[in-house]
């Protein structure tokens, strides 16, 4: 391995990179997030799975740099088995330091994988929401 | 297989017979050649020999070529030079809108201190227009300036045409010919420019020296104030050693230009039509024929520039990205934007750019390796969605 690399990223996030977890989407999902940007160059979905108030699976799809594709992998991980309001407190700078840190301007990538968690929770309460008016 | 390095148009290594020829320069004739004594007389005469082998290279005088810290300087030098030398003739630049940053930064330094100055577009091949050029032209246009070759897509301009505008116009015509210099053959007069910029450590020899050809009779501003040296046009203590080795660098790329362009083209082409033929929705950027012999850029659609480059190191490819989501403004490149490029496609590009010991094994092993990285991408993009089938 180059050490160009090694420099530029943590071991941490490198391995998310090469390994991706939680990689693909969910059938029928309870919340999707999409965020980003083509001008930025990434573009974040994010795909969760509620049961009992509890995320039970999360899955991801990017299109991006290698921090955010390990972001993306690292929040993935983060938010399996919280509650919802235990995801909410989930902070980009949470998301990166889970991954040894990431270069000072690579934490836009943090910020974006933190508003996917977001906006996937934001579409599971209105979709939620909206069953309950129903009833 | 060793690392494989395909960014040569980053910075070449520095050829072993160059470092050789500028070991002594460091310190056993380290003297300095201002000065009288035999130690610094010594050190003149090989800065004399250095300068005609520069001079040979790109078909000036000897005394045409003043020698510089590299080629950022040598931009710099010739439009300043010529802005602050020619102000009352004018305060009017034309140049083109994918210039090197060492081009487009002066002249928006120059555009905040009041000059004018006109950024031409370019076809979707990247090639500048030398009706366009001429359009442009004002009364008070006091100079062109547009590069030989373009360091990301590899596209060579009609340099010999826009020079026939600009003398008609007797405006002064400046081109930054590093990319080209060593790589095609380069005459001053069959070009007709004014002024031309090279940099050693694209061509094998050492960072940190360049050199500005300036055209006899040109009305130039001195960029750097101090000693007489350089003519009085650029003071300081000559880079000796820095000199030695340019000179050196240019001898060899010289004595070989045509075989290693012909061998560079080959491999080029083997790793273009290769790349294309192997992933699908992948383009070429530039001119198909007009370009650099080393350069091959691609755009690959659903697949992110860092993320492949990143990918090639782990299988120890080197190459280079207009991606830049590590760059300040998240912008990708304004070479690639300025061709015609979407924001998507300008992130999924990439840059190969082969040299001297690129080897047709280092190319089979990049065809090897680039399709599985980017199916491997585009399984984890969103941007598939509506894709029908990739």
């Amino acid at each position: 391995m180059s050490s160009n690399v090694a420099s530029l990223y943590s071991e941490k996030v490198m391995d998310h990179f090469r390994n991706p977890r939680n990689v693909g989407e969910i059938a029928n999902p309870d919340g999707i997030g999409h965020v980003g940007n083509p001008t930025c160059g990434d573009i974040m979905e994010l795909y969760i799975k509620v049961n009992d108030d509890i995320i039970t699976n999360a899955k991801f799809k990017t299109f991006g740099c290698g921090a955010a594709i390990a972001t993306s992998s690292m929040v993935t991980e983060l938010v399996k088995g919280k509650s919802i309001k235990e995801a909410l407190e989930i902070s980009n700078q949470a998301v990166a330091e889970a991954l040894g840190g990431l270069p000072p301007i690579k934490m836009h990538c943090s910020i974006l994988a933190e508003e996917a968690l977001k906006s996937a929770i934001d579409d599971y309460s209105a979709k939620k929401k909206m069953l309950e008016e129903q009833r | 297989m060793g690392r494989i390095y395909l960014d040569y148009a980053a910075t070449t290594p520095t050829h072993p017979d160059v470092l050789k020829a500028m070991l002594p320069y460091f310190n056993e004739d380290f003297g300095n050649p201002s000065t009288i004594c035999s130690y610094g007389q010594e050190a003149k005469g090989e800065i004399g020999n250095a300068r005609t082998q520069i001079a040979n290279l790109i078909g000036s005088r000897d005394e045409e070529i003043i020698f510089t810290s590299g080629g950022t300087e040598a931009d710099n030098f010739a439009i300043k030079g010529i802005a602050f030398a020619n102000e009352s003739k004018g305060n009017h630049i034309i140049t083109s809108s994918i210039e090197h940053p060492a081009v487009l930064e002066t002249c928006r330094f120059l555009q905040k201190n009041g000059f004018n100055i006109s950024f031409i577009p370019v076809d979707k091949q990247g090639l500048v227009d030398p009706d366009g050029v001429r359009k442009a032209i004002t009364k008070n246009t006091i100079l062109i300036s547009i590069m030989h070759a373009n360091n990301e897509i590899g596209t060579i301009e009609p340099i010999a045409e826009i020079s026939k505008v600009a003398k008609k116009a007797g405006v002064y015509f400046h081109t930054d010919a590093i990319q080209t210099a060593g790589h095609i053959p380069i005459d001053v007069n069959e070009l007709g420019v004014d002024l031309l910029s090279i940099s050693a450590h694209k061509l094998y020899g050492p960072k940190g020296i360049g050199a500005l050809y300036i055209k006899k009779g040109t009305s130039l501003a001195t960029f750097m104030h101090g000693g007489e040296q350089e003519q009085g046009r650029r003071a300081g203590t000559e880079n000796v050693p820095g000199i030695v080795g340019f000179g050196k660098a240019a001898e060899l790329i010289q004595q070989e230009i045509d075989d290693e362009s012909k061998r560079l083209i080959y491999l080029r082409d083997l790793l273009l039509t290769g790349i294309l033929e192997r992933i699908n929705h992948s383009r070429l950027n530039g001119h198909p024929t007009m370009r650099l012999p080393n350069n091959a850029n691609i755009s690959i659609d659903f697949a992110e520039g860092e993320s492949m480059i990143l990918n090639l190191d782990l299988e120890g490819i080197c190459a280079a990205t207009g991606s830049a989501c590590s760059s300040r403004n998240l912008e990708p490149s304004h070479v690639l934007l300025a061709t015609g490029l979407s924001q998507e496609q300008a992130h999924g590009s990439l840059r190969f750019s082969l040299g001297k010991w690129t080897t047709e094994d280092e190319i089979k092993r990049v065809l090897d390796v680039l399709p599985r990285i980017v199916a491997r991408l585009r399984a984890m993009s969103p941007l598939l969605k509506n894709q029908s089938k990739i």
